[in-house]
């Protein structure tokens, strides 16, 4: 019955963002690590119990002299505490050195990566930047880091603002992004999928709205990705959208925001070079949909509380204008 | 019942405190907020009126909340870019006790949104009215027309000295020993 709760109540820990449903190397050491520290500290917490309650339940053998001391009995207890404390010993180094041969593992595992991503936490979003030696190869984009799966990817974690965290639980550990410093993180997603992650340090009123995604996809497919994204954004398709784009120049989107391909060079907010192929607006918040755009541009601060993105004065003619143009941007 | 009340006061009072400042992100009549007039100079035909004092100046001058996103605005439209973080450069300096256009808060609004003859640009379409607002109220403080209490401080790259706890040790001069 209980194992039957215990397997139903571990169900719940499956999913796309699950340190207990590891879906990369790095995430399997640690969540083995776990699984082993737990189950050897519930047997040592069950043997302590049962030493402490032994006592409660067997009656003392001293009878009506508990002052007096039977040689043999107390030598035999030594031995035991003896034995205990040695016993402790051998098991915290050996979790020490389990942990220890963890950290290798996790070490070497982007020693040869050939992808490095920079990513810098804002309040609350992630710039991502492809490096490439070639300059006109360097893609920067927002919240989704796609990554070809079964290849080890080296992200180097930075902050502009206060220290934030980033944490893919299914692929990694989390580790902090500092203002002024970098980081290194290694990861590999073993199969195709998306992970979901999450600022773990707290950063302000929209922590919890910050999310971001990772999208593991075979080589061929990241390759044909990474191309269509280092494009410049494609020309308005209608009426209404080059409107829109028009909109977006003159209005204050472009102080912030950089379309690729448009006088539009912001570097402060999300990259909005390729948006509408995302599949989440305002890291994570919403489902990209056009709905949701002109919701976000008509009332970010009702949506994302505190968020920098200012609400602008556009009438519903022009939001639907520049959401024409936003949403085609593939 | 007495003692209750009496650790209730200074718990009620101690709360209030707690209270800075209004952090209002999400103005409520967004739309032609920004054309509200604001005059730019006192010369009126049929003689002087009286200058209206926008409400809205009081509501972001001395608010650390603003004021502090000011700030973060000055950086991000690159106001430095002419005025090098109120030093002055291309554009006059902002920190000094010279105001060509007037120290108000509505003058300095009316600078941002409309522009001023001889190089400073027109942003009025490109930022909301209320970040205006913000910019105007960093500009003040730049001056030390805002109380300490509340003004943001002076980012550490653009101290004379590193902050204390970065000094070189005073015994061993910063060599190791």
């Amino acid at each position: 019955m209980a194992f039957a709760f215990c397997v139903l109540f571990l169900q719940g820990c499956a999913g796309w963002q699950s340190a207990l449903d590891p879906k990369g190397p790095a995430a399997g050491e640690l969540a083995w690590l776990i699984w082993f520290f737990t189950a050897l500290c519930a047997v040592v917490w069950a043997l302590v119990m049962i030493a402490l309650a032994a006592p409660l339940v067997m009656r003392s053998r001293s009878g009506d002299e508990p002052l007096l001391l039977d040689e043999a009995a107390e030598r035999g207890k030594m031995r035991v505490v003896v034995s205990a404390v040695g016993v402790t010993t051998i098991i915290l180094i050996g979790l020490t050195l389990l942990s220890f041969f963890a950290n290798r593992t996790l070490a070497a595992i982007g020693s040869e990566a050939a992808l490095t991503i920079r990513v810098t936490g804002h309040q609350w979003w992630w710039e991502v930047r492809y490096e490439d030696a070639t300059p006109s190869r360097i893609l920067t984009t927002a919240n989704e880091i796609h990554i070809p799966a079964g290849e080890p990817v080296r992200l180097l974690l930075t902050s502009t603002d206060v220290i934030h965290s980033f944490w893919i639980p299914s692929l990694a550990g989390k580790l902090d992004l500092i203002p002024g410093h970098m980081n290194v993180l290694d990861i590999k997603a073993d199969k195709p999928g998306v992970y979901r992650g999450q600022c773990a340090e707290f950063c302000g009123a929209q922590h919890a709205n910050m999310g971001t995604f990772i999208i593991a996809e075979p080589r061929p497919k990241f390759d044909a990705w990474l191309n269509d994204q280092l494009q410049p954004a494609g020309a308005p398709a209608s009426g209404e959208a080059k409107v829109g784009a028009d909109l977006f120049l003159k209005r204050p989107c472009v102080m912030c925001h950089r379309i690729g391909g448009t006088p539009a060079g912001g570097t402060v907010a999300p990259d909005l070079t390729h948006i509408a192929s995302r599949q989440t607006l305002a890291a994570g918040t919403l489902t990209m949909s056009r709905g949701n755009l002109a919701a976000w541009i008509a009332d970010p601060q009702g949506i994302k509380p505190g968020s920098h993105m200012p609400v602008v004065e556009l009438s519903g003619d022009e939001l639907n204008a520049v959401v024409a143009y936003l949403e085609g941007l593939k | 019942m007495r003692r209750a009340l009496a650790m209730l006061l200074p718990l009620t009072l101690a709360l209030v405190a707690c209270q800075r400042e209004e952090r209002d992100t999400r103005p409520q009549s967004a739309l032609g907020s920004g054309e509200q007039p604001t005059p730019v100079t006192t010369l009126e035909p049929g003689g002087q009126r009286p200058s209206p004092t926008d409400n809205k100046a009081a509501s972001f001058e001395a608010n650390a909340f603003h004021m502090s996103e000011g700030k973060r605005l000055f950086g991000w439209f690159n106001c430095s870019g002419c005025h090098a973080n109120g030093g002055g450069g291309m554009g006059p300096a902002l920190m000094d006790e010279k105001w060509i256009y007037g120290s108000s808060m509505e003058s300095i609004h009316a600078t941002i949104r409309d522009g001023r003859p001889n190089g400073m640009p027109s942003f009025g379409q490109k930022i909301p009215d209320d970040q205006i607002w913000e910019l105007a109220a960093f500009v003040r403080a730049l001056g030390g027309n805002a109380p300490s209490s509340a003004a943001p401080q002076r980012n550490d790259d653009m101290m004379v000295h590193p902050s204390e706890n970065r000094l070189p040790d005073a015994a061993t001069l910063g060599k190791s020993p």
